[in-house]
């Protein structure tokens, strides 16, 4: 993400990151980021909470315009609701692994997706 | 204290014998481009790496799967799917896809006059590449050129 926010950056495009893994967003140094500690996978928020995800939106849109000076990550200022129990099982190294095969094979959300694609496919 | 994601997912992938992988260390500050007009009247564009794509379109394979999905923005938002490498962050976006790809915020701030404008699409990729060449050469080339088709003043980019 961050390469390619420097890629648009470069040709004139002026981009904002949302980062909710600060160590990954500082490694990469995008233009203009925004920190939430929030689990991965919530750049936009909580689940079915769209008042605080519209707050969310808000707060990462004004960094469009406060950040003036290139590299700078602004904090989004957002509680999780759940507590920090998260963190325990983001690093927990004991956890199985539920990473999936890093292969060729198309997976599709549901299987109904696949006979939709295959369909507007022609297949 | 902000989790040490780098750490984690270096040590574990090292005890399961996956390579590890590599993210990008930029090495030196970065490009700038200021706006130039307010936010409230910039045409907003914005790119997921979730893996989101449309009931209907192809989805993801997980093996450096630099393409991208062109997600018209007026989509609603049960019609969206996601598919990536690490799907264990997957099941609360895809039990309501604004936790990635914040479509419904952003129409509403669009609405609002506090972004000029949405474009009228907006983009995913899968972003678990593990070829930095071919991000490079490959998917921000085509997505630079994406953005500059919808005409977009600015370019929100939401990691999963």
């Amino acid at each position: 993400m961050c390469l390619i926010a420097r890629y648009l950056e470069e040709r004139g495009i002026p981009t904002l990151c949302m980062g909710t893994a600060l160590d990954i967003v500082k490694f990469g140094w995008p233009p203009r980021a925004v920190f939430m500690d929030f689990p991965l996978g919530h750049g936009g928020g909580p689940a079915f909470d769209p008042d605080r995800q519209l707050a969310i939106a808000r707060q990462a849109m004004a960094a469009f315009e406060s950040v003036q000076r290139p590299g700078e990550i602004v904090a989004v200022a957002q509680t999780w609701p759940g507590g920090h129990g998260w963190k325990e099982v983001a690093e927990d190294q004991s956890a199985d692994d539920v990473r999936q095969p890093r292969d060729m094979t198309v997976r599709y959300q549901r299987e109904e997706d696949r006979r939709l694609a295959e369909a507007a496919a022609g297949g | 204290m902000p989790v040490e994601y780098m750490r984690t997912i270096r040590e574990k992938y090292s005890k399961l014998g996956y390579t590890p992988y590599g993210w990008h260390q930029a090495t030196e500050p970065p490009p700038w481009t200021p706006l130039a007009k307010p936010l409230s009247a910039c045409r907003l564009g914005m790119m997921s790496t979730a893996g989101t794509y449309v009931a209907g379109q192809v989805a993801y394979y997980y093996k450096d799967d630099a393409s991208h999905r062109v997600i018209p923005s007026d989509t609603p938002v049960e019609d969206l799917r996601f598919s990536h490498l690490t799907e264990n962050y997957l099941p609360d976006t895809r039990r309501d896809p604004n936790c990635a790809f914040p479509m419904e915020p952003l129409r509403t701030l669009a609405a609002e006059g506090v972004i000029g404008g949405i474009a009228d699409n907006f983009f995913s990729c899968m972003g678990a590449v593990y070829s930095k060449r071919r991000v490079e050469e490959e998917l921000a080339p085509a997505m630079h050129a994406a953005f500059v088709a919808e005409g977009v003043d600015v370019a929100y980019l939401v990691p999963l």
